[in-house]
């Protein structure tokens, strides 16, 4: 058995990869998509969202907190996973607020593309329709809990690439939100329209003003291809 | 051999989804050729007059005489269709369902900074005024919907691909572009 | 008036050494001082312990005993739990809503009472149960609320009402849990061996969790062992929130010896030197007397430095006492709120035998294994093996409420059958058997002949026995409440799900439901069953998933033919806002 390299297989598929990756890192590396939401590459996993969820062995886990390890085998694109998959997407379309139509995000909304890529047509879950804050005190920066789908990538963002503590959690179960280091709003923490936490927000929850529209519709990060196909055109390392 | 029988009705939106409609261009002939229309705000036709097919419906329900009429659609149909954003989210009207409906009517009606003085404002009761309902509804939440076509409109391509589709009988699957929430 | 609390909580924070590990005791503190943590508190505290106040916000929001406004001087929380509910706690509520002229989550005029409601409190066998300023009271009925609220105000102490008295209902002892124990025999016992050869004596008795999920204890101590870290940590789960569990509550009051025997040898054999005791907010009245037999037991050389003489084993324990969070019962929950945190759960892996306490390896043991730990040490592993069944060895002390004759908790042999117990119990014409608490399985007639034991029916403790009269769905349908209160809220499926869960099921229940809403409901119990991170959300479709297919005529029976309009939809019910808005009829539309 050797120690550097791990090889198991997912759908099939056998993936080769150095055995302290997480089963999503290998995946991406091997241009195999896992659908995802709160996961993103260079922040440490969040385990929210559960839609990078796959089985290893016939158990589900999550891939961007399970490591691989040598043997294991994957399941991912199986219609049952895309089905629970595509049903937590619509659980967030109906628990937040979400105005597609209206949203200077949409087209590059990775709930939205995510939504279109497990071909949910349109949620019919109950809407909760629960009033959320509008945090719009920053100058240049806005927070719409109304989009907020609490992926925490911007609590991670702030702690691990800014070095701050902008961004944080609030109250519990369906009462949780997105809070922020002061007793009064963004205005009075030390966030920026720069900092690296106001660019990985996957919904218009986080935005920086003045910039809504600036792309026309067609020419929009997932307009023509689903989010994902940017991993799975990928060049497989040899 | 009857053509197919196809009707179209709007709720509470803003009449884009039929101009979409219309937006198949030339299409409109064959479209013609392929079906007859009944109830539509296309030809004006105001009731049901023969059980229709396929029904097309575009809007939220925000009111009783939106939801009376969709009723309706849902009697006569044999398929309907709800297309887009409205009709499928309650969209852009559906806003209001964050605040109190009550709230929402004394803010336009009473309070809000374009009444006239202190006072003078009412909230309209005519009785031939629709009733505003406590929020606004997506159809299926009130009827049985038995396919969706998202967008803001949907794309003429979108709503003539889908609609020929249903004509022929064969299973909706719509191109990865033709399906946008927005 | 800010000057006034400064001090105060500066000196609160001085006392946990302005360590951050320690924030949910500090604002435990504050909330007894000042009744609750306001914003500008939770602030001053951050700037106390130099950390972020959005960290602080996050642990303060989550937990139910830590208010962030101001409450009545004395607050009342009514435990509305399924078996409370069921022995009348609604008629106690609304006395107490007439008494104090307040609805529940409000607070009286002159700010001498707030009225809550709160989940099960572990004293289901006596309920309907409330807890008054901390202070248990049992067995209320719907007369005695009007005596109570004058004699709080005359100010009587609570503890003094003659509701306050918790009743021990040990009903049946067995021969592990419930036996004279010799103070130290079993430490004596362990110490005597490696620790290496205490695990195997723990790995002889076939040991499992206690907490239901049945994980071999040696295994788990093993696991924790074998890691390379100077520090270890042991803890005692004492969170014990499942619906209907109250068997900790009788092992605390009346074996605390056992369990800090149990945790000692534990400590012993993975080599920790920590030792916590997690134990729920709403046990709170337990704590003095557990500190009091800790004082003991470090008189006694049973604790702290060179135990029982032993040169260099050193070991305490401290409690922890929760802040009213089911969740936190989740061992790496629990471990995440014993280091000051929010209880969210963590992702596995890494273990907590791994990463726990503190990151470094912790085994998390319930109360009662702990017990049979100390009992191994004294009686031997051999003889443990031979009580119960091959997979499940042992006693099982068994948490029983609803309706039967005599509920209590039961010391039983593993391997006994739903029948049996029931007759034990005296339990006529029953519905349903609930084994598990609320995540765990409704058990209907047909499978009365099923075994407690980890091999067919593993729980926690809890069993909740449902008559025939009883509506089975609509306590199935509080059980989802419940779950919804007590979701921690980190993962989508259990968060959004159990909301969206019981909104489904409560249209079936209203009789507006179709073959469709079935479906729907289905598929959203399923997700939640699949996705969630953890047992809670995994756990938390059961009481429909265990329901909706042996007690499926209970579903039909509501179930309506669908004629395309939605029974959901109430058009007369929709208008009613608008019609009042605009100062119309009914009558005058149209």
């Amino acid at each position: 058995m050797s120690t550097n390299v791990v090889t198991f297989t997912i759908d099939g598929v056998e993936v080769k990869s150095a055995p302290d990756k997480t089963i999503i890192q290998a995946a991406d590396d091997a241009g195999i998509y896992i659908p995802r939401l709160c996961y993103l590459k260079d922040l440490p996993p969040g385990g929210h969202c559960r839609v990078c969820t796959v089985k290893v062995n016939g158990r589900p886990v999550n891939s961007c907190t399970y490591p691989v390890a040598e043997g294991i085998v994957v399941e991912n694109d199986t219609e049952e996973l895309n089905s629970f998959r595509r049903n937590i997407i619509e659980m967030l379309f109906v628990e937040g607020n979400h105005f597609c139509p209206s949203c200077e995000v949409a087209g590059k909304c990775e709930l939205q593309a995510l939504a279109y890529r497990l071909g949910l047509l349109t949620p019919q879950m109950p809407y909760l329709y629960a009033q959320k804050e509008l945090d719009a005190t920053h100058p240049d920066v806005y927070l719409d809990r109304n989009r907020c789908v609490l992926c925490g990538r911007c609590v991670r963002a702030s702690i691990h690439l800014d070095k701050k503590n902008v961004f944080g959690f609030e109250n519990r179960g369906i009462n949780m939100r997105i809070s922020v280091n002061s007793n009064d709003g963004l205005k009075d923490t030390d966030l920026t329209k720069d900092d690296k936490a106001m660019s990985v927000c996957p919904t218009g929850c986080l935005v920086v003003k003045r910039q809504g529209y600036l792309t026309p519709v067609g020419k929009r990060l997932y307009d023509k291809k689903p989010i994902g196909s940017e991993i799975e055109t990928k060049t497989v390392k040899s | 051999m009857s053509k197919p029988v196809v009707a179209t009705g709007h709720f509470t939106g803003c009449f884009g989804c039929h101009m979409s409609i219309l937006d198949i261009d030339e299409r409109i002939l064959d479209l013609v050729e392929l079906v007859e229309f009944n109830k539509s705000p296309i030809n004006d036709i105001k009731h049901f007059t023969k059980p229709v097919d396929i029904g097309i419906i575009e809007g939220g329900i925000s009111n009783d005489e939106n939801a009376e009429i969709l009723m309706e659609f849902r009697k006569h149909c044999k398929i309907l269709v709800a297309i887009g954003a409205c009709a499928l989210t309650g969209g852009v009207p559906s806003m209001r369902n964050l605040v109190p409906l009550k709230e929402c009517l004394e803010e336009a009606y009473l309070n809000g900074p374009t009444v006239k003085s202190e006072n003078t404002g009412i909230i309209p009761n005519d009785p031939d005024i629709p009733v505003l309902l406590d929020k606004v509804y997506p159809c299926h939440e009130v009827v049985k919907i038995d396919y969706f076509l998202p967008g803001c409109p949907p794309s003429a391509d979108t709503i003539w691909n889908a609609l020929v589709a249903l004509l022929k009988g064969e299973p909706l699957n719509l191109d990865y572009e033709l399906i946008k929430y927005d | 008036m800010t000057h006034h609390y400064r001090e105060q909580i500066k000196n609160i924070a001085n006392k946990y050494g302005n360590d951050r590990g320690y924030l949910m005791n500090i604002a435990q503190d504050i909330v007894k001082e000042f009744g609750y943590i306001s914003d500008e508190m939770v602030a001053h505290v951050a700037e106390i312990l130099n950390i972020p106040m959005v960290q602080v916000r996050d642990m303060v929001s989550f937990y139910s005993f830590l208010p962030r406004k101001p409450l009545g001087k004395n607050v009342i929380r009514l435990s509305n739990a399924v078996i409370e509910r069921m022995k009348g706690a609604d008629e106690v509520g609304k006395a107490f809503e007439k008494e104090l002229g307040i609805s529940f989550g409000e607070t009286t005029k002159d700010n001498l009472f707030t009225l809550l409601h709160t989940a099960c409190i572990g004293l289901s066998d006596q309920a309907p149960g409330a807890l008054i300023n901390n202070v248990p009271l049992t067995n209320l009925k719907p007369a005695d609320v009007p005596q109570i609220i004058r004699d709080i105000k005359a100010g009587k102490n609570v503890s003094d009402l003659p509701q306050a008295r918790v009743l021990l209902n040990l009903k049946k002892e067995g021969e592990v849990i419930c036996a004279p124990l010799e103070s130290g025999q079993a430490i004596r016992n362990a110490l005597n061996m490696k620790p290496e050869e205490v695990i195997a004596e723990i790995n002889k008795s076939r040991l499992r969790g206690r907490g239901g999920a049945g994980f071999p204890t040696a295994m788990k101590w093993d696991f924790c062992r074998k890691q390379k870290s100077p520090i270890r940590y042991l803890i005692c789960n004492a969170d014990e929130g499942e619906p209907g569990t109250f068997k900790d509550r009788v092992i605390l009051t009346e074996y605390p010896d056992l369990v800090f025997e149990g945790m000692t040898i534990a400590g012993y054999a993975i080599g920790a030197k920590e030792g916590i005791m997690y134990l729920r907010g709403e046990y709170a009245y337990l704590l003095d007397n557990l500190e009091k037999v800790l004082a003991k037991r470090r008189h006694l050389g049973l604790l702290g430095e060179n135990i029982c003489g032993r040169e260099g084993f050193s070991f305490d324990i401290r409690i922890q006492l929760g802040a009213g969070a089911y969740v936190c019962g989740e061992e790496s929950a629990l471990i995440e709120s014993a280091e000051g945190k929010r209880g969210a759960p963590r992702d596995r892996p890494p273990f907590p035998v791994q990463k726990g306490y503190k990151n470094e390896p912790t085994s998390v043991n319930n109360v009662e294994t702990l017990c049979c730990a100390a009992r191994i040490l004294e009686k031997g592993g051999e003889w443990f093996a031979k009580i119960g069944t091959k997979d499940s060895t042992g006693t099982k002390m068994l948490s029983v409420s609803g309706d039967c004759e005599h509920p209590g908790v039961y010391e039983v042999e593993y391997g006994i059958t739903i029948e049996n117990l029931l007759e034990l119990v005296g339990a006529k014409d029953t519905q349903a058997v609930q084994v598990g608490g609320a995540s765990g399985k409704c058990v209907a007639p047909k499978d009365f002949g099923r075994r407690i034991s980890f091999e067919d029916l593993p729980t926690g403790g809890s069993i909740m026995i449902f008559g025939k009269n009883r509506d089975l769905l609509e306590c199935m349908h509080q059980f989802i409440e419940f779950f919804i209160e007590e979701s921690c809220g980190w993962c989508v499926p259990c968060r959004a799900g159990t909301t969206l869960l019981e909104k489904k099921f409560r249209q079936i229940l209203d009789g507006k439901g179709t073959v469709q809403s079935l479906a729907e409901l289905r598929r959203i119990a399923q997700t939640v069953k699949a996705m969630s991170r953890c047992g809670l959300g995994q756990t938390s479709a059961n009481p429909v998933l265990t329901t909706i297919y042996d007690f499926a005529d209970l579903y039909a029976e509501r179930i309506k033919e669908e004629d395309g309009k939605l029974l959901t939809f109430d058009l007369q019910k929709a208008m009613k806002v608008g019609i009042e808005a605009s100062g119309r009829t009914m009558e005058g539309v149209k």
